[in-house]
């Protein structure tokens, strides 16, 4: 697929059809991939990466690189065209500077996942029939691939690209996925049992802003968390009520918007399951307000931005789940 | 549950301008009596009331939060109550996600003539914040006053 891709990528940046070309490359460990954009044939030949640990989402760098001259090529996974259409959609994307070609999803890997292991020193991961073959500065390790998947490809909502310009590899379909599982098992506990299970996650909070920063929905200029008269700007919470505020309004003013690509997640260096709160926006949408999939097209209206008459009434909350 | 008696629940109330504001108002001059745990916020709209002032509210020492407008249809700016309707909807459906007491937000629709709905509706809100005791999940230690 590396191959496949450099090739093509070349072709397009010889006959002048893009100028840039948005991808992955090495970090500091073999593990370590990290959006990187390309302006030549050799840096192509010799960094771009495309392997199991290229997880990370494109599409919000497209922000910047469009309002740049010139055209890009991206490279997108089909949970990044979603959040691609959603930017669209938002006019933060001049979709005529990029030229999308979609590849194939993962499953990607979870280098945490791995070390949880114990693995330690790692030096190169392969995927081997589905068995990884670690390298490690202690000898070589194995353990199934299956044990190590990222959890936001675990739990995939589609394998299909909603927009492209071309595609290297096939196409899938949207997927019945488990995603909302967890949310329903908190809705079933008790009022007491829930707010026990959020203290616990969001008391590990260091407010790094990373769920924030990465996230293809939080593209503002001017972050309600960056105003210096709120607060709780450029800091860590210095009380329980910090915690929450900042996680319910991030969650909300993603509401509707969240495409559920799964970052905010990924990128959390604490492991706070930031998805279950979009997800329980993106439910109680479903259910109330009629099903609903940001990003899957860029003409409707978001669920939060028009109303019918008969919507029905906030009470409804002491009407469903568990006091 | 446990009811401290003399325990005096802080009630915020968003009124909106065009109706509810004008229902409290209503309430006074028909010398009508609503706790005076009650503090009015008067709001343009409904539709005003960001999720910040909320969770702000809680936060400076509120034990529950309302919010009244116009009945749907009756907003002053056609469709404003429309969506408070949607976004409240779902910010108490998040709270209630996170543990917070249920009966610790409510929304009503309160018109300018409906003085004895406003005065009633208070009264009943009061009463279940009391009896929940004061915001503990919600408040910010720094700000308690007790
Ligand atoms: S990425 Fe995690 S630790 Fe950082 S601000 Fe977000 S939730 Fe908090
Ligand atoms: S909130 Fe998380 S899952 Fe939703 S769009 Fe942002 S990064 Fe993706
Ligand atoms: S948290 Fe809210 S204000 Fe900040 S970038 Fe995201 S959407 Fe914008």
């Amino acid at each position: 697929m590396q191959e496949a891709m450099i090739k093509r990528a070349k072709e397009l940046l010889a006959d002048g059809s893009v100028d840039r070309v948005i991808g992955w490359k090495r970090g500091e460990f073999a593990y370590d991939m990290t959006p990187a954009v390309f302006t030549s044939a050799e840096e192509l030949d010799s960094e771009f990466i495309f392997d199991d640990f290229t997880s990370a989402n494109v599409s919000k760098y497209l922000v910047k690189e469009t309002a740049k001259e010139g055209k890009i090529l991206a490279f997108l996974k089909p949970c990044d065209t979603y959040s691609f259409n959603q930017l669209i959609k938002e006019h933060r994307i001049d979709r005529d500077k990029v030229y999308v070609i979609g590849i194939p999803g993962g499953p990607k890997l979870d280098i945490e996942k791995i070390k949880a292991k114990g693995i330690t020193g790692i030096l190169s991961v392969k995927n081997e029939d589905y068995t990884l073959k670690i390298e490690t500065l202690y000898g070589e390790e194995t353990m199934p691939f299956s044990e190590a998947i990222l959890d936001k490809c675990a739990s995939c909502k589609s394998k299909k690209h909603v927009v492209y310009d071309e595609l290297i590899g096939e196409d899938g379909d949207v997927l019945d996925s488990n995603r909302f599982d967890m949310v329903e098992k908190l809705e079933n506990m008790t009022a007491q049992e829930r707010f026990d299970f959020w203290r616990d996650q969001l008391s590990k909070c260091i407010r790094c802003n990373a769920c924030r920063n990465v996230c293809p929905a939080c593209t503002c200029e001017n972050c309600v968390f960056d105003n210096p008269k709120s607060g709780i700007d450029n800091k860590a919470p210095a009380d329980s009520f910090e915690e929450n505020m900042f996680h319910i309004i991030r969650a909300f003013h993603v509401a509707g918007r969240c495409t559920d690509c799964g970052e905010c997640s990924r990128v959390c260096p604490q492991h706070i399951p930031l998805h279950l709160l979009n997800r329980k926006f993106i439910k109680d949408i479903n259910e109330l307000y009629g099903e609903y999939q940001a990003g899957a097209d860029t003409t409707s209206r978001a669920p939060l931005n028009t109303y019918t008459k008969d919507d029905c009434e906030p009470s409804i909350v002491h009407e469903r789940g568990v006091e | 549950m446990q009811v401290n008696e003399n325990f005096e629940p802080v009630i915020v109330a968003f009124c909106c301008n065009w109706c509810s504001y004008a229902g409290a108002d209503l309430s006074g001059t028909n010398r009508l009596n609503y706790p005076s745990n009650v503090k009015i916020i008067r709001v343009p709209c409904s539709c005003r009331v960001n999720p910040m002032f909320i969770l702000r509210a809680f936060q400076k020492g509120a034990d529950g939060v309302i919010i009244c407008g116009c009945h749907p249809g009756d907003c002053h700016y056609t469709s404003g109550n429309y969506f408070t309707r949607r976004r409240i909807t779902l910010l108490y459906s998040m709270l209630d996600f996170l543990g917070i007491e249920r009966n610790r937000t409510r929304l009503e629709w309160v018109s300018a003539a409906e003085g004895a709905k406003f005065a009633a509706t208070m009264e009943q809100f009061t009463a279940d914040v009391k009896a929940l005791g004061p915001n503990r999940r919600l408040e910010d230690l720094r700000c308690r006053k007790q």
